[in-house]
């Protein structure tokens, strides 16, 4: 297991502790079978059959999984070949890995061993998996999957690009003070976003889930005073639910418990996980699409949750067109400086000019008429849509798959028409809704003609342009040097224009 | 845009409006002869003529919907990307880049084989992509097919 990764024609099995770890797989399996064990027996120590026979099958199967799989990395592609039986030999081009994931069940994390999942472009079939690897080993495949196949070198920021803009003044500004112990250890990896378990619990209190289960609760007081018998029937039926909606809480607690986005070499690194800990890897250029999403019940509070839709596989089953995306969580719950900060490290854009459709569309979206708002540079739509809850849909012009105009019998009576710019995926798009239709044919030409610029320099993703680790001061929120604000955006040695008050954030040229 | 938006749309074969009037006008018959029975079985002969000119009518008039469809849908083949539009009540108009096309799919119905027509359908990562032109001729979407073959492999953007 120690050799060098690139030991030509080294063939590298799986950790010798992967089989006894497999049977955290069947955990529920096996204390069930225990259980139904102890049942029948009526209480008493029945015979064990079942569930030594359930753990039996499962360590010598897993034995046996673990004999015949072995993996090795051979020039530009990892090869993986599994299966006793029906012989199953995969081969994963490094240049086509959209992700790289590890993932520690409690039982691995007790044992010190890693599940490597590697997410490819393109259909379900094709991912890789590797069950389990030591610790060391896991995070130095990630490692050698990650690396670009070409160090990109260093290249200037384009001219034109909204950031020059932003230069400000004589370029001398001065370096934000920041207090020795308010950086966390500025080493390779730099904390960008975690979410302390207080907030993380809040947000679920938050949710719309939760009025309702406090209105059933009240419906059910009132009928249990006015009818106490309907009411214990009512419970009995509402109980399933609530196992099932108990459940999912628990799901969703323990798969976001501590939180934590990190900036690393190749993307944005995700940890997560209360028993079970995952770390997931969302290299840069890699975004399908960025959305963020302010529900009603936390825009008080200014939460706000961000996903990434990357391509790579989709769940299993799932077939057919806009299958290749996955959906993944970049932010449970933050504020609203978090979600700035990553979406900028991710797609190096925030905002454009964002505009609002023309008055008349009053009319056709009455509702979610005050979220409706649009805009894009020459990288990225931005729009806004939403009626309770607010949703920002950022998508980089570079991965756009179509541009539609769609104009419905209401729109046209108003003049009123809406264009989708279309990411990979099933519902992944950027809507510029009700706009006028002047705007809206404008809008087809200028964004397929800057999608086709955007392709044709996509060597050259946003973010790997400015690569952040080893910069004196990381990008971030810091105190805003000319005292107007509370904090102010800081990258690339220069200070932004962009600013932050109380969790808020705004333009103000420096 | 300015050049290639000089050049003209093209248009399904007029074959689609034949084919779709022969569809209108086979439903239509069908719906007529099944209300007229029912009425006929329950009002008497009177209300049975009534309800399948009735009928005939209201096949007449979607006709004219129909025609209004068959001459919405419309495409063009610029350097790089494909344009179609379609839709009277909601119009529809989508811009597909060769580049970023997976595969293109020809289908023909039964319908459709009876009148030697087909359809193109340029199949995107996104699902939301619409790009399908029905009722074209066979030479016309065999040569849509290899053209757009060729042009997404020249173009290929991966994701």
């Amino acid at each position: 297991m120690r050799e060098d990764l690139d030991r030509e024609g080294g063939w590298q099995r799986l950790h010798p502790l992967s089989p006894l770890t497999r049977i955290g797989r069947l955990a529920p399996v096996v204390v069930l079978s225990f259980v139904l064990t102890f049942a029948h027996a009526n209480g008493q120590q029945g015979p064990l059959y079942y569930p030594i026979g359930v753990t039996v099958a499962s360590v010598t199967f897993g034995l046996i999984h673990w004999m015949v799989t072995r993996w090795k990395i051979e020039g530009d592609t990892l090869r993986i070949e599994t299966g006793l039986l029906r012989r199953d030999s995969k081969r994963l081009p490094l240049g086509r890995i959209q992700a790289v994931d590890i993932v520690r069940p409690l039982l691995a994390r007790v044992l010190g061993v890693s599940e490597l999942r590697i997410r490819l472009a393109g259909s379900g079939s094709s991912d890789g998996r590797l069950a389990y690897l030591s610790e060391s080993t896991a995070l130095e495949l990630r490692q050698r999957l990650l690396q670009k196949p070409v160090p990109p070198a260093p290249q200037a920021v384009e001219a034109g690009d909204w950031r020059a803009s932003v230069a400000v003044g004589s370029g001398d500004a001065a370096q934000p003070t920041i207090a020795a112990d308010s950086i966390v250890a500025p080493g390779p990896e730099h904390v960008m976003a975690s979410v302390p378990t207080g907030r993380l619990v809040g947000s679920f209190a938050l949710s719309g889930v939760t009025l309702f289960l406090i209105g059933i609760a009240l419906g059910l007081l009132v009928l249990a005073i006015v009818a106490p018998k309907t009411a214990a029937a009512v419970v009995g039926f509402l109980a399933v639910y609530l196992f099932s909606f108990v459940s999912g809480v628990w799901r969703r607690l323990s798969n976001e418990f501590r939180f934590e986005a990190v900036e690393a070499p190749e993307g944005v690194r995700v940890r997560r996980g209360l028993l079970q800990t995952v770390s997931e890897t969302i290299p840069y250029g890699r975004i399908q699409a960025v959305r963020k999403i302010e529900p009603l019940l936390w825009r008080p509070l200014g939460w706000c949750r961000l996903e990434v839709d990357i391509a790579g596989a989709g769940r299993k089953g799932q077939r057919g067109e806009g299958s290749g995306v996955a959906r993944k969580a970049l932010l449970p719950v933050g504020s609203a400086q978090d979600a700035w900060h990553l979406v900028d490290r991710l797609m190096g854009a925030t905002l454009p000019t964002m505009t609002p459709p023309p008055h008349r569309a009053l009319k056709k979206a009455p509702l979610s008429y005050h979220f409706l708002s649009a805009g894009h540079d020459n990288d990225h739509a931005v729009c806004v849509t939403g009626r309770v809850r607010k949703v920002t849909t950022w998508v980089p012009l570079e991965k756009t798959q179509s541009i539609r105009k769609v104009q419905g019998a209401v729109q046209r009576r108003l003049g009123l028409a809406t264009v989708h710019v279309d990411a990979a995926g099933r519902a992944t798009r950027a809507e510029f809704r009700d706009r006028t239709e002047a705007e809206a044919d404008q809008l087809v030409e200028e964004l397929s003609d800057l999608s086709r610029a955007a392709r044709e320099h996509r060597a050259k993703p946003p973010a790997e342009r400015s690569p952040n680790i080893g910069a004196p001061i990381p990008a971030g929120w810091y105190a805003d040097p000319s005292g107007r604000h509370e904090k102010r955006y800081w990258r690339e040695d220069t200070w932004t224009e962009h600013v932050s008050d109380k969790g808020d954030t705004a333009v103000d040229v420096l | 845009m300015t050049a290639s938006a000089e050049q003209a749309w093209s248009h399904p074969s007029p074959t689609l409006w034949r084919l779709r009037q022969t569809e209108l006008a086979l439903v239509t018959i069908v719906i007529a002869v099944v209300v007229g029975l029912i009425f006929d079985a329950t009002l008497g002969a009177a209300a049975s003529i009534v309800s399948v000119l009735v009928a005939i009518t209201a096949g007449a008039l979607s006709s004219w919907f129909v025609r209004n469809r068959f001459r919405a849908w419309r495409y063009q083949e610029r350097h790089e990307d494909l344009i179609v539009g379609r839709g009277v009540m909601i119009r529809r108009l989508s811009v597909v880049p060769y580049g970023r096309m997976q595969f293109v799919e020809v289908t023909a119905g039964p319908m459709e084989r009876l009148f030697k027509l087909s359809t193109v359908k340029l199949h995107t990562a996104a699902a939301a992509s619409d790009a399908r032109i029905p009722g074209l001729e066979p030479e016309e979407s065999a040569r849509l097919r290899d053209r757009l073959t060729e042009l997404g492999e020249s173009m290929a953007a991966g994701m």
